[in-house]
């Protein structure tokens, strides 16, 4: 039982870079949140109550999304700076047809021509980003960057820095209803997980992104069109760029430029405590997933507590780093272990 | 020194014994469960020269981990240096006794001057705490002239060729006042005339009573300066032999205690019509007009200097590059290859020369690595990559090739070099070559293991495989190929069939 699970959630094999089994690395991260869990409803009265869990299920799924978002680029040895400005526009787009389609009235089916519409425009920066990067040889950063400074200022061109609101009332449901007691956004962020997890472990691409964020020319050695699988990387990035966007535009019943742009940071402390390789071809979706629900129960508890806003921000910075500390010495612990055996 | 002197002085080192400066006894290191050393014995004398010989994982390196203070040996090993017993050896204690060991790495720092390098160390941290850049260069100077060098002080090391790097880090060495210096494969990336320089630089080291041990498992240029052989097989002391009277055969099979059939492939009629042909190819600045065609079973070999266009023509082979004129005919049809995919789905593999860097993906699994060639074979119905069949595959070509592995979800870059090869073997037989190109496949593989990889390439040939073997090896070539093409500058310039010349003759054409 227990290989066909590693199989299932490892399937291609590749330990990651520092040694520890994909089913170590899950264990460790639900051993953080419990503690965080039984810790913080020792200290907060109120924080195992339905309300807490249903506020981080609405708030869990805008950064989740952005961090998937971010996990296959980093994957493949690179990063995606502009997310949070692809998915600003990706609503922005949504946002324009909804109110050419009769704004408040808007029909569902106007709606989806919306999504469609909203998504290939994500998919759309994200093919420009991928091909200046696969065929150019730019550097991600450089790229991704000049992506994020372009997005942000046309989207404020655009919007004149306002919001855009006024939307059909079965969008604000989407963003802030349930179905079957379940917060819809959870259902899309976890629908999204289940994708990535399929397209990382079971596709030909998925299999490429890992060896080619390990070793690109060795890869394109063997065979594979390590150019198309590169592109396809940010194509994907920013389409799910664009959910997350949708999904903000729903949750908000607005959409202004500029949104969620602290998120970037974020994302990338997410992918690393879970264990996502800096240098690319090693990560899990499973353990970021994990990690991202840590961060957020870590916010939502000082929120209880009543601390401010920005002393959450800081303490995840400050659980990244305690979280490293710990995993070196760990690690450091157990060669000692090897050496004494030795 | 003249030569003529350092002549005698290792000469009188045979015939009238100079002091004995280190000997080790009963030495023996475990590591967990693994025996790396075995009651092992060693001595050198005062600028003598050693050669230290075995293959990867016999205790080489385990031996200079013990003499360097770097790993405490066993109980019960004795240490004499200069006559006087050694206890509690310690890095420090070790370097204070003017031990020095150049690793294969060097170890240098590429940001830094020539100068920086050779003689940070003894004018860093003295008081004041500054850094003495003037004493730094004349002392660096001086023993550059020491060892007849010329190198630009001021250059960084990074701009330095590999032969020149080798030479700063002697020059480090020195600058500690070394007695006894290890050279880790000093002679692996050098060129014929780099390593007789460096050769010339041991001797006047040796003259000057400095003893060395080389390592090495080429022996042809170590044999002219050492005076004896130690040889290391599975962390014991095969023994230490004259150097006079030895032979790469007969160390080879000290080294790996078997014997090799040295024959050359039997002349082989070839009736079958040719698998690839390749007709007047050109391509600006990397070779030119080049035609020959391989036949199905033939292993076709293909020599000339470092720089002779070999890896270029076989990138053209492989689609990774397109030619400017010439055409490539497969099995009597004209081949048009924009990328090496294309290569691929014809029937053309390429096993690069460049294993660490080309060959695999160091850091992934086993399994990864043998499949990455082939993941159109691994999708179920749904389009899905199938675990199952990818644990068969992998598993069947572990099997076939028989690769020694731990987990096939290991890393492969902890596998040996001669097993990591078995998998880059193993990654492109799945595709089902029909033509097989095998650049230099032997570099960083033991001599035992290099058998084995023969073994394999010349089944695969009687099974009806079309092979192009490239080496720089002489003897690679003339023992493994039916017919072997020199290139130079680009051009084939003649054609051997091993069994009508020699090694001797084929080296006087191709080094003249």
């Amino acid at each position: 039982m227990n290989s066909l699970v590693s199989t299932f959630l490892n399937p291609k094999g590749g330990k990651s870079a520092s040694g520890a089994s994909p089913l170590g690395e899950i264990g460790g991260l639900l051993a953080v949140l419990a503690a965080l869990v039984i810790g913080l409803s020792l200290t907060a009265p109120h924080f195992l109550s339905a309300a807490t869990f249903t506020s981080i299920a609405f708030q869990l799924p805008e950064l989740g999304l952005l961090t998937l978002a971010m996990l296959i680029p980093l994957l493949s040895g690179g990063l995606n700076l502009a997310i949070t400005f692809s998915a600003n526009l990706s609503g922005l787009v949504l946002a324009w047809v909804l109110k050419a389609g009769g704004g408040a009235d808007a029909g569902l089916l106007v709606f989806l021509v919306g999504v469609m519409a909203a998504i290939a425009v994500g998919a759309l920066i994200g093919l420009v980003m991928g091909l200046v990067v696969a065929y150019i040889g730019a550097h991600p950063i450089l790229v991704s960057l000049a992506m994020m400074i372009f997005l942000r200022g046309l989207g404020e061109f655009i919007t004149r820095g306002g919001d855009v609101a006024g939307f059909p009332p079965y969008v604000v449901a989407l963003g802030q209803g349930t179905l079957l007691g379940i917060p819809v956004p959870l259902i899309i962020l976890i629908a999204a997980i289940l994708l990535w997890m399929l397209i990382l472990n079971r596709t030909r691409l998925g299999f490429s992104i890992y060896m080619l964020g390990s070793n690109l020319e060795a890869t394109r050695y063997s065979g594979v069109n390590t150019g198309r699988a590169l592109t396809m990387v940010y194509v994907l990035s920013g389409i799910m760029c664009s959910i997350a966007g949708i999904v903000m535009l729903a949750r908000f019943n607005s959409v202004r430029v500029g949104h969620g742009e602290s998120y970037v940071l974020i994302t990338v402390l997410a992918c690393f405590l879970g264990r996502v390789d800096p240098f690319g071809g090693f990560g899990r979706v499973v353990p970021v997933a994990i990690s991202l629900v840590i961060l957020q129960v870590i916010g939502s508890g000082l929120n209880l507590l009543g601390t401010n806003q920005h002393l959450a921000t800081a303490l995840w910075g400050a659980t990244l780093i305690l979280v490293m500390v710990i995993r070196a010495l760990w690690s450091r612990l157990r060669l000692d272990f090897l050496f004494r055996r030795r | 020194m003249s030569p003529q002197r350092m002549e005698t002085a290792r000469v009188d080192a045979l015939a009238a014994p100079l002091p004995e400066l280190l000997r080790l006894e009963h030495v023996s290191k475990r590591f967990g469960g693994v025996q790396a050393l075995d009651d092992v014995a060693f001595d050198i004398r005062q600028g003598e020269v050693v050669c230290l010989a075995g293959e990867n994982g016999c205790g080489k390196s385990t031996l200079i981990k013990v003499i360097s203070g770097v790993h405490p040996p066993e109980p019960g090993a004795t240490i004499f240096f200069d006559g006087r017993p050694v206890h509690d050896l310690s890095p420090a204690r070790a370097r204070s006794l003017g031990i020095q060991v150049i690793w294969q790495d060097l170890a240098l720092f590429p940001e830094m001057s020539v100068a920086e390098n050779i003689a940070f160390e003894r004018n860093l941290g003295g008081r004041p705490h500054l850094v003495h850049y003037d004493a730094m260069r004349k002392e660096a100077a001086r023993i550059l002239e020491r060892l007849g060098v010329r190198i630009d002080l001021d250059k960084h090391v990074r701009e330095l060729s590999i032969a020149q790097r080798q030479l700063v880090a002697i020059a480090r060495a020195l600058v500690a006042d070394a007695r006894l210096v290890f050279m880790d494969e000093p002679t692996a990336s050098l060129s014929r005339a780099e390593t007789e320089a460096l050769l010339a630089i041991v001797r006047r080291l040796s003259g000057e009573g400095i003893s060395v041990v080389f390592v090495s498992h080429r022996l042809a240029e170590v044999l002219d300066v050492a005076s004896r052989v130690t040889v290391l097989r599975d962390g014991r002391l095969v023994g230490t032999f004259p150097a006079a009277g030895m032979t790469q055969a007969k160390l080879t099979e000290l080294m790996t205690g078997r014997t090799f059939d040295h024959s050359v492939r039997p002349p082989a009629e070839m009736t079958t019509p040719p698998v690839i042909g390749v007709e007047a190819l050109s391509r600006a600045g990397e070779y030119e007009d080049i035609s020959f065609e391989v036949h199905a079973g033939e292993i076709l070999g293909l020599t000339g200097r470092l720089g002779a266009g070999r890896t270029e023509l076989a990138l053209t082979l492989f689609g990774m590059t397109q030619p400017d004129s010439g055409r490539i005919v497969m099995n009597g049809r004209e081949l048009q290859l924009r990328s090496n995919r294309d290569a691929i789905d014809a029937g053309i593999a390429y096993v690069s020369e460049d294993r660490l860097s080309l060959g695999l993906v160091q850091p992934q699994s086993i399994a990864s690595n043998t499949t990455v060639a082939v993941l159109d074979r691994l999708v179920d119905r749904l389009g899905l990559l199938s675990p199952s069949r990818h644990r068969v595959l992998v598993d069947e070509w572990i099997g076939r090739l028989k690769v020694k592995i731990g987990h096939a979800n290991d890393p492969v870059s902890t596998l040996s070099g001669g097993n990591q090869q078995r998998i880059v073997l193993a990654k492109w037989l799945a595709t089902g070559p029909k033509f097989l190109i095998l650049d230099c496949p032997t570099v960083g593989v033991d001599v035992g293991a290099r058998a084995g990889i023969f073994e394999i390439v010349s089944e695969l040939a009687k099974a009806g495989m079309a092979i192009l073997l490239i080496s720089d090896e002489i003897p690679e070539v003339y023992f493994n190929a039916d017919r072997i093409l020199h290139m130079r500058d680009g051009r084939i310039v003649e054609s051997f069939v091993p069994s009508q010349t020699t090694i001797e003759r084929m080296e006087r054409a191709i080094h003249a």
